[in-house]
């Protein structure tokens, strides 16, 4: 076992995940995302080219910083979630490729980082086996980077969110799933340390309070993001579900086909030694 | 590290200790390092490019992603 037995099974199980949310997200997740895509299409179309430029969230093109359309193009058809192409891409593209693309790369990057945590804490978490450490990785590395943090900030769809907040947004998300990460990272060398002194139960329960306590005082002091409006609470309901099931979806199959993969390793390696 | 084997739990009901094996954590720092940032290179363009901060200029990669960074979590616009 090296790091190489590790990073090529990371790879492979992350490709595995990435294709498996590509077909959940495509699934229960486009609807939604078309519905929302439909209401600010709707919600466009009735608002003057000039007044409703800032009321209506938009994809504005040719426009780095991503601000609201009107200023950018003539028609008052102020964003790029219909049909017609924008950049060449079209929604049809964004929901197959693009889709794809996103979540086979995110699970690719994901798959190799928790097989080479994997590889740094194998034999070196009380007796639990390769395939017992690797399966806690990944059920933390979910609860770190991808549940904790939706529950703060959950993902919102099409239609919801100002182009002027994007940079707030982005920097609260990120500073929090930081600390989410870090507070895990820390949870765990806690737990491993009170179970070697005093026991797992101690050990694991210590640190799981520890960590709900950081994330929890984390979330309350951290700004709240409501740009809701009058986004219809079922289509939102609906596009989160499916966001959470995405996220599920990767882990979920990151998780099982990495333990399968490092599984065989390990059986291997014994039977020939 | 020095907890190499399995953490010694002491106790009446000591099993015998199966070795588990371990990774170099010498050998494992390059590849850590190095997949790290790439990782988070991908990161970036998945969730962030073009929205928040622009790397490149224009918004292809964005509208690319677009369904992506929405479903994944991420702030998208």
């Amino acid at each position: 076992m090296n790091a190489r037995t590790f990073l090529v099974r990371g790879l492979l199980a992350g490709l595995i995940a990435g294709i498996v949310a590509f077909g959940v997200a495509f699934t229960v997740g486009e609807p939604p995302i078309d519905t929302a895509i439909g209401l600010e299409e709707a919600a466009a179309a009735e608002v003057p080219a000039e007044s409703g430029a800032d009321e209506v969230h938009t994809h504005a093109e040719g426009d780095g910083d991503h601000t609201h359309a009107a200023a950018a193009t003539e028609e008052g058809h102020a964003h790029s979630h219909g049909d017609e192409e924008e950049g060449g891409i079209t929604r049809t593209t964004q929901k197959t490729w693009g889709l794809a693309t996103a979540t086979i790369a995110i699970g690719v990057a994901l798959g190799g980082i928790i097989a080479l945590i994997a590889a740094a804490v194998a034999g070196r978490l009380g007796r639990l086996t390769i395939v017992g450490s690797t399966a806690l990785v990944t059920a933390l590395g979910f609860v770190a980077y991808a549940l904790v943090p939706f529950l703060k900030y959950p993902a919102a769809p099409p239609a919801v969110g100002s182009g002027d907040t994007i940079g707030s947004r982005t920097a609260y998300y990120f500073a929090f799933a930081l600390i989410s990460i870090v507070a895990m990272v820390a949870t765990v060398f806690l737990g491993r340390w009170l179970a070697a002194a005093r026991g797992a139960w101690t050990g694991v329960v210590v640190a799981g309070v520890a960590y709900v306590i950081v994330v929890a005082v984390a979330a309350l002091a951290m700004p709240t993001v409501n740009e809701l409006g009058a986004f219809p609470a079922d289509v939102l309901w609906e596009f989160r579900i499916s966001s959470v099931l995405t996220l599920a979806a990767l882990w979920g199959a990151l998780g099982v086909a990495l333990t399968w993969l490092l599984g065989r390793v390990d059986t291997t390696a014994k039977a020939v030694v | 590290m020095s907890h190499a084997v399995a953490a010694p739990l002491s106790g009446a009901t000591a099993i015998p200790a199966v070795e588990i094996p371990t990774v170099d954590l010498r050998e494992l720092a390059p590849w850590a390092l190095f997949f790290g940032l790439l990782s988070v290179l991908v990161v970036f363009f998945v969730s962030i490019d073009q929205g928040a901060v622009s790397l490149f200029a224009g918004t292809a990669v964005h509208e690319w992603v677009h369904d992506g960074r929405h479903l994944l979590g991420y702030p998208c616009h």
